[in-house]
Order: C-alpha cells, then sequence, then structure tokens
C-alpha cells in the first residue's frame, strides 16, 4: 500500500467511527448534537497528553475513551433537562468551549497543540489496520445495537419521551448510555488520530468538523449505520478524488445537505430502500 | 383490601389556573369508573400526575398500597399502571405490531443493558399479537401506524396500553374522534378488558358509552370532585346538571 492509500484509508476509518457513533447519539436515541468534535478532541488530547508522557497505547487510548465519554455523560445529563432545539443550541456551545478551552491551556500546548506524541510502534500501515479493525468494530455494534432491544428503546425514547415512559422505558438512563457509548467510540476515534498524525491543533477539533459530522449522518440516513458509514466515506473521499472539491469542501457539504433534506431526506439509506422496493416490485 | 388507585389531596396550579384543587378519591380494585367533566375541569391534567408526567403541587398518589408520588412514570408503569393519551401518541417510526410488542418487552427495557444483551423478539411478538387479535387489529401488524386511520389508533393506545401488563389501566378519551358504530366496539373492548380484572379508570365526552360502561362516575368540575356515585345516581345530582349539562345546553344553543 502507498503512504497515500494508507493514510486515506486512516482518514476514512476515523471519519466512519465519528459518524457512527454520532448516529448512535442523534440517529438512534433522537438527541440532535452539533458538538461531536468536542468529543473527538477531548479523546485525541486525552490520549496525546498520556502518550506525550510515556502512557503506552493501550492505556493512552483508553485514557481518550475515558476522557471522551466523561464529557459526554455530562452534556447527557444536561440533554435530560433539555428539549431538541435547546440541546442543539447546548451542544454548539461545547464545541466552541472545547476549542477555547484547549487553546488556553499552556500544559496541552495551547495554540500549538500537542506535537511529541510518540510513534504507537505499529508503522504507518499498522496504523491504519488499527484504524480500519475498530472501525469495523464500531460498525459492527451500532448494526448489533439496532437490532437489540436496547436499540429498540433508543427508537422510542428518539420518537416520543413520553410515551416511551408510558411503556416503563427509563428514558433518563437511555440518553445517558447513548451519549456515554456514542461520545466513547468517538473519544477512541480521537486517541487513534493522535497516534496517527503524532501531531494534534486544537482547529482541528472545530465546530466546522461537528457539522461535517452531523452532514455524514443526515446525508447517510439519519439511524441508518450503513447509510452513514457510505455518508462518511464518499464524504471523505470527494475531496481527494477532485481537488475543487476540495476548495470549496463546505460549499459542497452544505449544499448536499440541503439537497438531501429536500430530495432524500431519509438520505443514502432511504434512496437505497426506494430503489430495492423498486426493483423488487418490476 | 387496599384499593387499586387512592389519590390523597392532590393540586396543581399552571400560574393563574387551579387546574386541579385538592381532589381526593379512592378507586377499588376490579372496578370501571368513569371520570367525567365539563372541558377544563382538569381530568387529563389529574390523568398525568397519577401517571407521574406532570408533578403535583401538593397531595399524594397511592397505587396499590405504596406511594408513588415521588416515583417517575416509568417506575409507575412497573408497578402495574397503564395509559392512554387523549391525543394519540404511538411511535411513529414504528408498525404496528412494534408499538405493542416494544410495550410487550417493558421488563426487558427496563435496563439498557439487560435490553442490550438481548436480541430476540420472540417471546414478546406472540404476546403482542395475542393484544392486537384480542382488540381487533389483526392483519395491520405490518403497517406503519402513519397509514392508520383515527380510530384504528385509538385501539393501538389501548393495545400498547395493555402489553405492559396492567393491574390499573388510565384511558383519556378512547373513544373521542370515533364514529358512534366505533365507539361502541371500543367501549366493548375496554368493558372486556376490565372483566378481566384490570381496574379501569376511563375519561370520556361520550356520556352515552362512560354510562353504560362504568359502574361508578366521579364528576370533576374546576378542578373539583362535585359528585361520585352509581352512573344513574350521578346523572340525576342537581350540581352536575348544573356544571356539566348545563353547559352542554349552552353549547348547543350557541
Amino acid at each position: 500500500m502507498s503512504a497515500y492509500v494508507t493514510s486515506v484509508l486512516a482518514v476514512i476509518g476515523i471519519n466512519v467511527m465519528l459518524a457512527v457513533s454520532l448516529n448512535m447519539i442523534t440517529g438512534f436515541c433522537g438527541q440532535f448534537s452539533l458538538g461531536h468534535a468536542a468529543f473527538y478532541g477531548a479523546g485525541a488530547y486525552g490520549a496525546a497528553f498520556f502518550a506525550a508522557a510515556g502512557s503506552s497505547v493501550p492505556l493512552s487510548l483508553l485514557v481518550g475513551i475515558v476522557v471522551a465519554s466523561l464529557l459526554g455523560l455530562i452534556v447527557g445529563f444536561a440533554s435530560l433537562r433539555l428539549r431538541h432545539d435547546f440541546l442543539a443550541v447546548t451542544t454548539i456551545g461545547v464545541s466552541f468551549l472545547f476549542v477555547g478551552f484547549v487553546r488556553k491551556q499552556s500544559w496541552l500546548g495551547a495554540e500549538m497543540g500537542i506535537s511529541k506524541i510518540p510513534p504507537s510502534g505499529l508503522g504507518p500501515e499498522g496504523n491504519t489496520l488499527l484504524i480500519v479493525a475498530c472501525a469495523v468494530v464500531a460498525i459492527a455494534l451500532s448494526l448489533y445495537i439496532s437490532r437489540s432491544w436496547m436499540g429498540f428503546g433508543f427508537r422510542a425514547v428518539g420518537d416520543d419521551e413520553d410515551t416511551a415512559r408510558t411503556v416503563g422505558i427509563p428514558v433518563a438512563r437511555y440518553k445517558l448510555v447513548a451519549f456515554t457509548l456514542g461520545t466513547g467510540i468517538a473519544g477512541l476515534a480521537g486517541g487513534l488520530y493522535s497516534y496517527f498524525t503524532q501531531f494534534i491543533v486544537p482547529d482541528s477539533f472545530g465546530f466546522i468538523v461537528s457539522v461535517a459530522l452531523m452532514a455524514m449522518v443526515v446525508i447517510g440516513g439519519t439511524g441508518s449505520t450503513l447509510g452513514v458509514v457510505a455518508a462518511a466515506i464518499i464524504l471523505t473521499l470527494l475531496p481527494e478524488m477532485f481537488r475543487f472539491v476540495n476548495e470549496y469542501r463546505l460549499l459542497i457539504f452544505g449544499g448536499l445537505l440541503v439537497l438531501a433534506m429536500r430530495f432524500a431526506p431519509d438520505g443514502l439509506a432511504g434512496l437505497g430502500r426506494a430503489i430495492v422496493t423498486k426493483v423488487r416490485g418490476s | 383490601m387496599t384499593s387499586a388507585l387512592q389519590v390523597d389531596a392532590v393540586a396543581i396550579r399552571f400560574g393563574g389556573v387551579q387546574a386541579v384543587a385538592g381532589v381526593s378519591c379512592s378507586i377499588a380494585r376490579g372496578d370501571l369508573v368513569g371520570l367525567i367533566g365539563p372541558n377544563g375541569a382538569g381530568k387529563t391534567t389529574l390523568l398525568k400526575i397519577i401517571a407521574g408526567l406532570l408533578a403535583p403541587d401538593a397531595g399524594r398518589v397511592i397505587i396499590a398500597g405504596m406511594d408513588v408520588t415521588n416515583l417517575p412514570t416509568e417506575l409507575r408503569v412497573r408497578k402495574g399502571l397503564a395509559i392512554t393519551h387523549q391525543v394519540v401518541r404511538p411511535f411513529r417510526s414504528m408498525s404496528v405490531l412494534d408499538n405493542v410488542m416494544l410495550a410487550a418487552g417493558h421488563r426487558v427495557t427496563a435496563n439498557p443493558f439487560v435490553a442490550l444483551l438481548r436480541y430476540r423478539r420472540d417471546t414478546e411478538e406472540a404476546r403482542a399479537r395475542e393484544i392486537l387479535e384480542s382488540i381487533g387489529l389483526v392483519g395491520e401488524e405490518h403497517k406503519s401506524v402513519m397509514a392508520l386511520p383515527l380510530g384504528r389508533l385509538k385501539r393501538l393506545e389501548v393495545a400498547r396500553a395493555l402489553a405492559v401488563d396492567p393491574v390499573l389501566i388510565l384511558l383519556d378519551e378512547p373513544l373521542a374522534g370515533l364514529n358512534q358504530r366505533e365507539a361502541a366496539q371500543q367501549a366493548d373492548v375496554i368493558a372486556a378488558i376490565n372483566a378481566k380484572g384490570i381496574t379501569t379508570v376511563l375519561i370520556e365526552h361520550n356520556l352515552a358509552e362512560v354510562m353504560r360502561v362504568s359502574r361508578r362516575l366521579l364528576v370533576l368540575d374546576q378542578g373539583r370532585i362535585i359528585a361520585d356515585g352509581t352512573p344513574h345516581d350521578v346523572m340525576t345530582d342537581a350540581r352536575v346538571r348544573e356544571a356539566y349539562l348545563g353547559k352542554a345546553q349552552d353549547d348547543a344553543a350557541a
């Protein structure tokens, strides 16, 4: 594998993990979050800080997961008191707060970020393999959850919280589980990113990244694991394949988002289902 | 014997409106009680307080001898309570069968981690199909709830409430919006549910059907109980005629 292919695959793997984990929170459980990059960043910084201090790779990655999911748990508690649009605004705030906080912390390298992250020892191909393996596990977990009774409960909470309570579902616990699980996976993606680049800066985890991740979820089809995976791969590859796309990346993501909302509110997953129904019908 | 439901001096105020003003009543096990009263009397508010969807300013709610005033709705459901909403609220992304199956799996979904480890749905599906059959919703299991007419959605509400295996069921206007035939059928279904030993509280504006199936009537007006007795006694009560039927005559005149 060329160095270029290895690195593109790693970025795809990380974006797939992020999009799939955001889909657990927003797609499965109906909690609209525009701050997912903050959890990704918390994981990246947590892992990078420990790695730079000499921790082993598994321990650093574990720290990334724990830091991100603790932050996720806190935001999850906020979600218990807030309804949809207020939660979206709150998570936007979390996104800005995270970058604003990290920029001012000298122990986290402030504006310059953390640059002395030691190599994982796996080599570039080994790193990519680990990332892709984690992405596959995240996809498998997401597919399993959506078919389990927990996924069934998440859907009920996402549909109508009061009705979910009347069939005995502890709504608060489900929301906290969704946030902790989803942000924990984002934290793992962050830790893997730190080892992959060996250099992180605050701006890699800004609001724009959160919006791009939400675009992947919506364009893929909110709630559909495979649709979201497809969208994450396509939206990561587009700027790589066409140089002009990279220059107009935000414009194109935004345009696709608007088009999806207007013509395919169920995203790629919805389009896929429509095509299957049509083919079977004819 | 402890009563199935006891409401003790329950009150709630919304801004300047005293929606429920110190209501106390006790519902015996196995009874079928109609809760009636003019619009805005506080019936739905009282039901939401009993269900734990609203927290009262004062008073206690006791289900089967246990004070549940501070318990969230989902724990009251585990104590045997089920409710239906006045305005139908199905899980919109699910099929008819899934709506009922989810409720039938209430013991599994009660803990997210138990729910995570469970994949099979066969027992719950069988139970859901059984309930759908008993309630007359056969042949529509796989339809999206969005495709159902109101009459069917009203039945689905009752089916979903039954699926949590209640000992006490609170029905908020299950006949509203139904034509005469549908309303009579739905009232028969409710009487059949009660005949199985499930204590039933029925909030309803359809007086003919409430009188037909209830054994006891409670009349709520301006947040207070103004009459309590057999349907016949209550409907001949002067205060009830004034508060309830008087308003109905005004409406007819308008």
